[in-house]
Formats: structure tokens, sequence, C-alpha cells
């Protein structure tokens, strides 16, 4: 080894040297990583809040759905009234299964089943102690059948083996209305899961007879629909449902009355002085709970509505299991006009689409 | 050619055509009770993170053409802008823009849901600003490839006086250095090329264009140097030399840039200090045919440029303008280069022994071997993160 090539070694460190200097001279922002602020400002195109972006993209096509989650808030069905020879009023519905794609979110459709072609299923709204009668048809390829939550016998159960209407066959379920509040109905065939995650449910809700409730006869007549009390009342079904569209057991989209975000991006137009009693029943999948949380007010709450003294007073956020249900009951009487939001405080939910408002008006 | 000679060469031709015509219009799978849903898949080539949010480049890889419905981005819906929008069809890419309000250093997760409600995710590691396209980051990204391709095998060329000093079993050891070098660039540009295949969407058969162009640029260039019937030799093979370790530094170039836009290249300067000492062999290498040709100072100058710069290009790519299967492309071109090198070199080392009077195969050229590899492995300990 020679002088010279140490010297060239020498010029080679020397290249490093000269390269860590000349690394000083040049703007260090690709190497810092230096944090940069982030506008979060959108430009807003819409009447209502758009949640900062955070919101599922364009609407659901509710023509082509044959539904409207707005109306279903809202659209009790009494069924076929006649009168017994016994004196009591016979109550008589149409239900059948279809087996079709449901748009349950922008853009996204989903092989739902269904009740009568919606999700959730038609409201059945009866008085206690009204005999109900229902024709149950299956046209679809799986079997199904009705299971009522309320008190009934064993033989109307609806359930595998009991009551299940095979394809192309034809049902009826048939029993008394008890006890009144807020139930729900569902299918209850094999597999039981997916017979439910798939859109079988819908909402059972008996109004108290005022005349079995003298104590409380003013409250009771306040439920019965078509009552002149009740009228003063703003009702609305909310059912708390959520789609699996990848089928992982898991939710990908989550909402009342099925579609994401409908009631964020055309918020419930509420009339500020008359009060508001919602409906509120959790059919959820999956996930063991769900909840509501209302914003700037608090409510006082009936847990399956079997009572008429609230079961929670003054709260602004409840949760219920899978199948739990209750009545909610508040007022905006003394608020400001404006946009009160409600939603699932479970904030996965909330971004997953159970995001919704009130717009009060006065 | 004879009439029947196109005769046959167009006649199967058109029965090809009426056979694919009959299948489609007969539809012979639905015999087989098959109704087949569309499989669709969704592969993500890039993401930019700046100060307008989250844009990704996303490419539809589905039997039919793909929608997508929604985007998720942690688990919360967000509104986004496709451009194009539309249905994507198959193959066909476009980009997402949401405007999330990402968080620095964190990570974050995608979801693309589709029209069929399929979802596909994808995952931001470490959240950083993608570097947009300025003069001044050309520079920052020239001066890292510089300091990853250009510099090492500059140090390496320095050498040169004292490989000229070394007797013949010196020279023996230091083509079989270079074989072990070259050995372990091959399996280190297939690996890469492979990963990156892995990738990119499956319609490209990744796997086997990484394959195929290493064997059609094996054979080319191998061709190219043979065509004066004997193997090249001295400022030729130096030359094949420096341009195959160009296309290996191209993919290391790739593999640095886009690691830090990223913000994938945890150890920054470590790892570009780490790739400088891992190539400074492959100067040596370049080098070590030029002994007893007397080249000038100029030709050191061109080789180091032809086998460096690729570096400096690949860093700008990957920085800037980055899809995997182009890559992978490349690194399989990088490895038959590579490949062809190895043979030449190994045919030079083959006559050099022969001169002494010996064989290849030689305890000098196999500790040559071995060391080439093992420096190669050890400096590659400093880059592997």
């Amino acid at each position: 080894m020679d002088l010279s090539f140490n010297r060239r070694s020498l010029i080679g460190s020397g290249v490093l040297g000269a390269g860590a200097l000349l690394s000083k001279l040049l703007p260090n922002s690709v190497f810092a990583q230096t944090p940069t602020s982030v506008d979060t400002s959108l430009p807003s195109e819409h009447s209502v809040p758009v949640h900062g972006g955070s919101m599922t993209m364009g609407d659901v096509d509710n023509a082509r759905n044959g539904f409207d989650p707005q109306a279903i808030l809202t659209d009790w069905n009494a069924g076929k009234v006649s009168p017994l020879p016994d004196g009591k009023t016979l109550r008589e519905f149409e239900i059948s299964i279809a087996e079709r794609d449901v748009e349950i979110a922008p853009g996204v459709v989903y092989p739902a089943w269904t009740y009568n072609g919606r999700v959730p299923g038609p409201t059945l709204r009866v008085t206690e102690g009204d005999r109900v009668r229902i024709r149950f048809k299956n046209p679809g390829i799986h079997p199904h059948t009705l299971h009522f939550h309320g008190i009934h016998s064993a033989r109307q159960d609806g359930v595998p083996g009991t009551l299940e209407a095979f394809p192309a066959q034809e049902v009826v379920y048939e029993f008394d209305a008890k006890p009144f509040g807020c139930h729900l109905y569902h299918c209850h065939s094999a597999p039981f899961k997916r017979h439910l995650h798939k859109g079988l449910y819908g909402a059972f809700i008996i109004d108290p007879d005022p005349k079995r409730h003298p104590d409380q006869e003013e409250v009771a007549q306040s439920r019965l629909l078509g009552s002149s009390e009740n009228s003063k009342w703003q009702e609305l079904l909310m059912v708390m449902n959520a789609f699996d569209t990848n089928f992982d057991e898991a939710n990908e989209f989550y909402a009342i009355n099925t579609i994401p975000h409908e009631f964020m991006k055309r918020p419930i137009r509420i009339e500020r002085d008359r009060p508001v009693r919602v409906y509120l029943i959790n059919v959820t999948e999956f996930d063991p709970i769900n909840s509501f949380h209302l914003h700037g007010n608090f409510f006082d709450y009936y847990d399956h509505g079997t009572t008429l003294t609230p079961t929670l007073q003054t709260v602004d956020t409840v949760m219920q299991c899978q199948a739990q249900r209750g009545i909610l009951e508040f007022t905006f009487q003394e608020h400001e006009p404006g946009i009160y939001m409600f939603h699932a405080h479970q904030s996965e939910f909330l971004e997953l689409g159970w995001m919704s408002a009130f717009e009060v008006v006065a | 050619m004879k009439k029947t000679t196109w005769l046959w060469i167009v006649l199967p031709l058109v029965a090809l055509a009426g056979a694919i015509a009959i299948f489609l219009n007969s539809n012979p799978l639905a015999l087989l009770g098959v109704s087949t849903p569309p499989v669709e898949n969704l592969i993500i080539e890039r993401t930019i993170l700046n100060d307008k949010g989250i844009s990704l480049l996303v490419r539809a890889e589905g039997s039919e053409p793909m929608q997508i419905a929604q985007v998720q981005v942690d688990g919360a819906y967000w509104q986004f802008k496709q451009d194009p929008p539309g249905a994507l069809p198959r193959l066909e890419a476009a980009w997402i823009n949401v405007p999330y309000p990402w968080v620095q250093d964190e990570t974050h997760h995608i979801a693309f849901i589709t029209n069929t409600g399929a979802g596909f995710e994808h995952e931001i590691t470490v959240a950083v600003p993608t570097p947009g396209f300025s003069l001044t980051r050309l520079l920052a990204y020239g001066l890292l490839g510089l300091y990853v391709g250009v510099l090492p095998v500059a140090l390496g060329m320095l050498f040169y006086p004292s490989l000229k000093t070394l007797g013949g079993q010196g020279m023996k050891f230091i083509l079989a250095l270079t074989l072990g070098m070259l050995a372990f660039l091959l399996i280190d540009t297939l690996e890469e090329g492979l990963e990156l295949a892995g990738t990119a969407a499956t319609a490209f058969s990744g796997n086997a264009l990484v394959w195929l162009a290493m064997v059609a640029s094996f054979l080319t260039i191998f061709t190219l140097g043979r065509r004066g019937g004997k193997s090249p030799e001295g400022h030729t093979l130096a030359t094949y030399l420096a341009f195959s370790i160009g296309l290996h530094n191209l993919g290391e170039g790739l593999a640095i840039g886009s690691a830090f836009a990223v913000g994938e290249a945890a150890l920054g300067s470590l790892l570009v200090i780490g790739f400088t000492l891992h190539n400074v062999t492959e100067g040596i290498g370049i080098a070590a045919p030029l002994v007893g040709f007397n080249p000038k100072f100029s030709t050191f100058f061109a080789l180091t440029a032809l086998a460096g710069l690729p570096a400096v290009l690949g860093t700008w790519i990957g920085a800037f303008a980055f899809s995997p299967h182009w890559a992978a492309l490349f690194l399989g071109i990088g490895a038959g280069a590579i490949l062809q090198v190895m043979v030449e070199v190994g045919s030079y080392l083959m006559r050099t022994a022969h001169k002494l009077g010996g064989t290849w195969l030689s305890r000098v050229s196999l500790a040559g071997f071995g060391v080439g590899l093992t420096v190669m492995y050890a400096t590659a300990l400093l880059v592997n993160v």
C-alpha cells in the first residue's frame, strides 16, 4: 500500500464530509417531516350541517327502493278494523315476504329480505286488548316466520316448526294484543342471525287502553293513536338497524330506519310547541348494544313502553341491547329554534351512519 | 409464401374467432348452473397526503366495471370526489380525493365500499405530507440518489490504482468478489421486484412479469454482448457491469424515494449512509475488468454516471410518480442484466485463471466470492429496516 492510496481514501472521506455540509444548505422540509396544518373547512353545498365532511356521499333512490325512511317515521299501520261478536276489536294485517335488492346506503345495493318490500317492515299499531290477525305469505325461496314480542300462546310463537311459512306457503297468526308498549316482531327462522340482519324486523306498538288505566287515564289517552290528546304529540318511529354488506359479521352501515345519515342530510322538522314522543327499537345485529343520545335536551324514558310512568327520568342518553326498545318523551318548548342533533353515542356507529338531527322551528 | 401456407395461417385464426363467438353467444357456463357474481378487487397504487387531505390512486380489477359508492377513513364515512367520476372499468385507475384532516405521524385506515357492499382496505402506516413537485425537492431527492448511487460507485473506483498493483491471484480474488457482490444484487433485485409485483394488480401477472423480463433482458444483453463472437472484456465488460448495476441502483432509488415519500423511511439518514457503504463494492467490481486496459479518466467518469445516476432517476420516480407494475418490470430487466454480467465476469475469471495456469475454482476465488457476499450481506444489515 503506498502513500497515494492513503491520500485517495482521505479524498473519499472528504467527499462524505463535504456532502454532510452540503446537506445543511439544502432545505430540510422533505427530511424533517414537520407538521403542517390541514385545512378542514369544506365548501359547504348543503343547507344542513355536513359535519365537517364526515358523511356518506350522495342520496338513496327512495322511489326505486319503494319506501322512504322519512315516511316510515310516522307510517302507522292500524290494520283493517272490524268489531267481533264479543265486542272486541279485530285488526287484520297482511304481510308478505319479498327477498329483494335494497339500496341500503347511497350507491350500495344489498340483497335484503323484507316484509312487504321495506326495511323496517310495516309498523303495526294496535290497542291493548285488540284481537290481532296477520295473514303471512311467503313467496320467497327461504322459510320465514313472524315472531312477535308480546304475550301469546306457544302455538302462535312463529319459530321453526311453529307457524313457519315455507316457500309458497301462507300462515295466519292470531292473538290478543298485550301488554301495551313499544314492541317488535321479527323472523325467527334458522339461521336466526342471518334472517334478522338481512332485514326481517318491524315495529309492533300496542297503545294502552285508557279505560283499563283509570288512575292515569290522561297519560294513556295521549298514547292512544287517533285520540285528540294524542294528536298534540309529534310521534316518531325510529328503528336502530345496521347492515353487514360484506358478510363478515360486522356492520358497514348504521342508521335509524335503514338509510345512513338520512336525517342528518334532511333533519326531522319539529314544531317547538308540541311535545315529541319517539318509539325507539334496537334491532342492530352483531353489536350487543346500541344507544340514543339527544343534543341540548333531556328526556323521560319508558323501558319497553310497558308503563305509564317513566322508568328513567331526565336523561340525555339511553342504551338498548339487541331487541330492547322503549319510548322517549321530550319537548323543545323552551328552546331556540335550530338544528339539534341526536345519534348513537358509540362514536363508531355515529361515524358509520347513525347520526341524525331535529330541525326545531318556532 | 405459397397460397396454402397463407390459408393455414388464416384458417386457424378464423376458427378461433368463431369458437369465441359461439361461446359468448351460447353461454355454455349456464349448463354448469353457475351464475357468476362479479369478482371485485381494488389496488391502491399511490397515496398523497397534503393540506387538501388524502388522495389515493386506485385501480379497479373487477370482472365488471366497479363503482366506488362510499369511502371510510378510520371507520367514518367521508365525503369524497372521484376523478374521473363513474364506474371504473377493468384495469382503469382513478383518483379518490378525501378532504380528511389527517394527523401527522399517525396511522390511518381507508376502506372503499363498492356498490355491491364489498370493502377494500388500505393502511397509511405513518402519515407524513407527500412531497409536492418542486425544484428544491427535486434537488433534495437528487442528492439522495447521488449518495446512494454515484458517490459509492465513485468511491469504489478510487480503489483502481490499488487494483492495478495486484498480481494475478489478487485479480482472481477481486473478480470472484465481484461475482459474490453480483450474486447478492441478483437475489436482492429479484426479491424487490417480486415484492412490488405482489402489490400490483393481479391482472398484470406481476411475478411472471419479473421472471420473464429477467429472462428476456438476460438473453438480449447476452446476445448483444457476444455479437462480436467473443465474450466482452475490458471497457466493454466494465460498461455492461455499470449498466446492470445502474438498473439495480434504479431499483434502490425507487425504494428509497417511495419510502421517503410515504414516510416509511424511519431511519432516514442512516438508511442513506447504509446504502452508500453497501454500494462501494459496486465501484470496485466495475473497475476490476479495466485492470490492464489503461482506461482514461473520462472512462471512470462515464462508468460512474452509468452505474450511479439511475439511482437519482429512481428516487425521483419513487417519490413523485410510482406505479408498482412498472417498477416490477424494471427490476426484472435489472435482474436479467445482472445475470448477464455474472456470466461474463465469470467467464473473464475463468480466462484469467487459465492464463495463470489454474482453474476458476480455487481457494482464492472461493474466498473472494465469499467476501463479496459477506460484505454485501453485512452492509445490508444497515439498510434493511
